[in-house]
């Protein structure tokens, strides 16, 4: 009953040479959104509950205006990268590709989002 | 594909019978962690577009991120941020090839999770002092 070839039976089930580089990117994104997250921290928090005047004009200034568009950036791209593995792992099929397409939608969308707020805020 | 030969290989202890340890514990709450923190992410940006597009936009989104409710998925967040960059911070020295013994790799699980409590608690006392 072998109708399928060698090589066919291969194909798709190993390296498609691009782990390396998913791998490095995730090392990337981590280190810097270590170095991010105390700052952005440090600087959103604060103003969760602040009135929308002092909010405006806080992140009308360049740090805390700088500091949350990397952080919405980088943290999105690495969620994107995250949530790839997830879905890797659990889900198969048509519905791997579906939560893949819609994750990936997702995260761009709300990087493009907040980076909108962030610059409507800071201009 | 249906007639791969897989032969008959041993399975690895299924999830649900395998004895949970330090170890397979701190793996999974990183992938719990960091794909939760998603919630609080969009919040975040939803609370960002709300300040930059009016007053009583930003009433509502405040309003919500500010409430019992809120303060909770907010505290909550917070410590699965913290246990992610550590656990994180973790993976980057596992890189290096470093500590990657047993007795090491258990050691080091317990300081994420215990870790993670220092870190939420020292947070909210910075953001409680800068507010």
């Amino acid at each position: 009953m072998a109708y399928l070839t060698d090589r066919k039976r291969a194909e798709g089930l190993g390296s498609a040479k691009e782990g390396t580089h998913h791998h490095w990117w995730m090392m990337v994104s981590s280190a810097g959104l270590a170095v991010l997250t105390p700052f952005f921290l440090f600087t959103f928090a604060p103003m969760l509950g602040k009135p929308h005047a002092e909010v405006v004009a806080y992140f009308a200034q360049p740090f805390p205006a700088i500091v949350a568009a990397l952080m919405i950036a980088v943290t999105f791209m690495h969620f994107k990268n995250g949530v790839q593995a997830l879905i890797e792992d659990y889900v198969h099929g048509l519905a791997r590709k579906i939560a893949m397409i819609a994750m990936i939608c997702l995260s761009y969308a709300a990087a493009a989002t907040g980076l909108f707020a962030i610059a409507r805020l800071a201009l | 594909m249906p007639d791969v030969n897989r032969g008959n290989r041993p399975l690895s202890p299924h999830l649900t019978i395998y004895r949970p340890q330090i170890t397979s514990i701190s793996s999974i709450l990183t992938r719990i962690t960091g794909n939760a923190l998603l919630i609080s992410s969009l919040l975040v940006v939803w609370w960002l577009l709300a300040a930059a597009t009016s007053p009583e936009y930003f009433a509502v989104a405040d309003g919500i991120l500010t409430s019992i409710f809120g303060k909770l998925v907010l505290v909550l967040s917070l410590w699965g941020l913290c246990y992610h960059l550590l656990a994180g911070l973790r993976h980057l020295y596992w890189d290096t090839g470093g500590s990657m013994e047993l007795a090491w790799a258990e050691k080091l699980g317990w300081a994420c999770v215990i870790g993670s409590f220092v870190l939420t608690a020292l947070c909210l006392v910075i953001i409680g002092v800068l507010a």
